[in-house]
């Protein structure tokens, strides 16, 4: 039996050279149907996805929480004005700094991921709408603990925007609760309480990216249900999908619902804003989608570099580009809350919602096929 | 021809192969069981869904709530009987049903190594596995043979090779060959893997594999066979299957093939396993080398099982063919796809938004599938047509069930096949309300807008 085998290694050895070299002829014609360019022979197609983690953790995700936290230090000291001289003027100062705030919070809200995950920053931040009769039964309680999560529709920026927009009609009736004798100071005690809440949570998850997650985070470099970037893409697929395309506008729209309710869009109580918030989520997702350095131009690392190192260039503009419809269709926008109020169906919202939902389907389908990200913790075998 | 079907059902061969086979497919399917539950997949896959995608004619089989655990103790002390050889028929009829079953509750969960199992444990039953070196044939000397008719271990022989020719077959096709996919797509995101990690990137490798890969698969079983490449094609079993392991998230199945390609070896090799085991365990391994031959005695059941097993390996042989019954691309219709050894075959996701219309008033809305369906079904039912159209009519009932009425149901998806860019998959303006499971073609799948040539 000994003897005889070796004679096998040669017939082995050619079939496996024949294998090897007879690519020769066919990679000479790239498809263009299958979207694949044939790189050259001599270049491996891989890609660093450490760089990819460590771009995505030190350029864009932890300035994003300090540029947040430097936002909310203004929010404090604005709120500290207000408290102590409750005028419109400083009532109208207080409420520019939460727009400041609330549009800086879009920029952190989709790095739902290990410590802000462990905290479910999301839904205690910006649970929306929020529960007006429980904000007011809290206050008139003056007891109230915001680590239940019964209490998720009464905190978070929802809350304020209910506190510093809703809760009367014009400035000087809002600063008349704010004064009033028997009941203001309960009123300013809520909004301090509502923004040190943000605070502590945000914070809480900042010191554990700076203290250890950073590092756990960019060294899961591989490629498996469990690693880093597996989980962050199917995170960031989520958040556009559940938070920016249905969250802010398709359920308004009542496309899961079949009934238009313009009460549930964000900061419903200061409509002009809605908008806004949207397109600054959706410029977030562009950033992080490109790499770009937060607050900068500079763009290192990125999903749209990983496409093109797998050459798919092709799906990276097509991405690029439906992003942009998306913005212009909602740029053309009137407040989605006027759009709903006043047209049923509301037409021009709806259209661009498609344009929205339009790149759902490359990220989930095309962009995860392509860099072989597994899908959400299904761990179970393949074959 | 008669002559020569007696003279070969009468050829006997060493009982110790399949004693040695039955204990190491019984030892891999006892830490299957074991692995499953350990990873939290009874729950994640049987209990948590609310709903679960069964197989046409086989609806009635679903998860049994937490009876389901008992269904998996069952399974897996059938396992440990079939190691041990106790009671060996019952055990492996057991084993057989109780795994089918579980595999048929939800076939989100299919996967052709699983089929092999199932496959195979039913031809177990027609075979004396426990002849040699089990509890049955220690404890009655009835039962104890050193010979089992040779067609015995060659089912199991035929079985292998015919999972290792179709699954090479069905790489004989243009994305496998001349695109090297979807191996291009999938081994490049390996690049983290220690020493072969960094080769992962290069074209030449994306097509060594490939074609290594189809030529492996078609002709390992004839080196197998073939006594002097025997050591050799062997060494490429093990190479090949643990590397198979390494770069994919395929469980059990490279223990299991490396396993069961033993079973190519001569009675010799066996008789060597035995010997070490009975030397551990302090079993009289002489005992069985009585040098009686199994004869499956009265002729009628005899017959029974030469029926069974030529009908057996006459479904084995044709199954694959079935897809050539349908139009169209069989990746991207997947008619005829499953039970034909169809493995790693291609990158395949896909996208569906569900549409419930009132077919009177045209008012409707957007199903949100995470109410209904784990990520890993929903990733499962996007891009397979017959998961689609189960999934709309369990939707319809649970729309009516809350007071719908007129329910029309529309499918918006997308799917990509092998780094195609996505495109649209259901007709998008059929009510599929209204379509029905069957074995005919789904006119509804949008064809395919490319071509892949090949089998």
């Amino acid at each position: 039996m000994k003897r005889k085998f070796y004679w096998i290694i040669p017939i082995f050895a050619v079939l496996f050279i024949w294998a090897c070299s007879s690519d020769g002829d066919d990679t000479e014609t790239p498809t263009d149907d299958v979207g694949m360019t044939d790189d050259d022979d001599g270049t491996s197609a891989t890609f660093a996805r450490g760089a990819m983690l460590a771009n995505w953790a030190d350029n864009i995700i932890l300035p994003s929480y300090n540029a947040f936290l430097t936002d909310l230090e203004a929010l404090k000291s604005d709120f500290g004005t207000f408290e102590n001289d409750r005028s419109e003027a400083n009532l109208v100062a207080l409420r520019t700094a939460w727009i400041t705030a609330y549009k800086s919070w879009q920029n952190i809200s989709m790095f739902e991921i290990g410590p802000a995950e462990d905290n479910g920053l999301r839904l205690t931040i910006n649970t929306y709408p929020t529960d007006v009769d429980l904000i007011e039964s809290n206050i008139t309680a003056g007891t109230y603990n915001f680590e239940l999560s019964s209490n998720r529709d009464s905190r978070g920026f929802p809350a304020l925007d209910y506190l510093l927009n809703g809760i009367a009609d014009t400035d000087t009736d809002m600063v008349a609760v704010f004064t009033n004798a028997a009941t203001g100071d309960g009123y300013v005690t809520y909004i301090s309480d509502v923004i040190n809440d943000i605070e502590t949570r945000v914070t809480t998850v900042r010191n554990a990216w700076q203290n250890g997650y950073r590092a756990t985070f960019v060294e899961n470099d591989g490629s498996s249900a469990t690693a880093s970037v597996d989980r962050f893409v199917n995170d960031f697929i989520f958040y556009y999908e559940k938070f920016l395309r249905a969250g802010k506008m398709g359920i308004p729209l009542g496309v899961f619902s079949r009934t238009q309710a313009p009460n549930l869009v964000e900061s419903f109580y200061y409509p002009q804003l809605s908008n806004e918030l949207f397109l600054d989520g959706l410029t977030a997702v562009e950033n992080f989608f490109n790499g770009v350095a937060f607050g900068t131009e500079d763009s290192g690392e990125s999903l749209a570099s990983y496409l093109v190192a797998l050459g798919r260039e092709d799906l990276r503009d097509d991405i690029q580009t439906q992003l942009n419809s998306a913005r212009s269709a909602i740029v053309a926008l009137e407040p989605f809350r006027t759009e709903l109020e006043t047209n049923n169906p509301a037409e021009a919202m709806f259209s661009a919602y498609d344009e929205v939902q339009a790149a759902v389907a490359m990220f989930k389908v095309d962009m995860v096929s392509a860099m072989s990200i597994a899908i959400d913790f299904v761990d179970a075998d393949g074959d | 021809m008669k002559q020569i079907v007696q003279t070969y059902l009468s050829k006997k061969t060493e009982a110790a192969t399949l004693a040695v086979f039955r204990i190491l497919f019984g030892l891999m399917m006892v830490w299957s069981v074991i692995r499953f539950w350990y990873n939290g997949w009874i729950e994640s896959l049987y209990l948590e869904p609310k709903f679960h995608f069964s197989y046409y004619g086989f609806e009635w089989v679903k998860p049994i709530g937490d009876w389901t655990y008992l269904l998996f103790i069952l399974c897996g002390l059938a396992a440990i009987l079939v190691t041990i050889g106790y009671k060996y028929r019952m055990a492996i009829i057991i084993f057989f049903l109780s795994f089918t079953y579980i595999e048929l509750m939800d076939k989100t969960t299919y996967l052709n190594h699983y089929y092999f199992v199932s496959v195979l444990s039913f031809l177990l039953i027609f075979i004396p596995a426990n002849a040699y070196f089990s509890l049955d044939a220690k404890w009655n000397a009835k039962k104890r043979f050193q010979f089992v008719p040779k067609w015995n271990v060659d089912a199991i022989k035929l079985l292998l090779a015919m999972v290792y020719i179709y699954a090479g077959l069905a790489k004989l096709n243009s994305d496998w060959l001349l695109e090297a996919l979807p191996l291009k797509i999938w081994l490049p995101s390996k690049a983290h893997i220690p020493v072969i990690g960094e080769m992962m990137g290069y074209q030449w490798v994306h097509y060594a594999f490939s074609w290594f890969g189809a030529l492996y698969d078609l002709t390992i079983p004839f080196f197998l066979l073939f006594k002097p490449t025997r050591w050799f094609a062997f060494f490429f079993v093990v190479v090949f299957h643990i590397m198979t392991g390494i770069l994919f998230n395929i469980g059990m199945f490279p223990y299991i093939m490396i396993v069961s390609s033993l079973i190519f070896f001569s009675g010799g090799v066996h008789h060597r396993i035995v010997k070490f085991l009975a030397n551990i365990f302090k079993i009289n391994k002489s005992l069985f080398d009585n040098g009686v031959q199994f004869n499956l005695k009265p002729r009628f059941r005899k017959k029974l099982v030469y029926v069974v097993v030529t009908l057996f390996f006459v479904i084995q042989l044709l199954l694959p063919w079935r897809y050539l019954t349908y139009p169209g691309e069989l990746f991207w219709t997947e008619e005829g796809y499953r039970f034909s050894w169809r493995v790693m075959l291609m990158e395949k996701a896909g996208y569906a938004q569900f549409k419930i219309v009132d077919g009177q008033s045209g008012a409707w809305f957007y199903v949100d599938n995470s109410d209904f369906l784990t990520p890993f079904q929903e990733k499962q039912m996007s891009f397979q047509p017959d998961f689609i159209l189960e999934y709309a009519h369990y939707l319809k009932k649970h729309f009516e069930s809350q007071g719908h009425k007129n329910i029309e149901i529309y499918v918006e998806s997308q799917v990509t096949l092998n780094g195609r860019r996505s495109t649209d998959y259901i007709d998008p303006t059929v009510n599929l309300v209204g379509e029905k499971e069957s074995f005919h073609h789904k006119k509804w799948i949008i064809p395919f807008k490319d071509e892949i040539k090949g089998i």
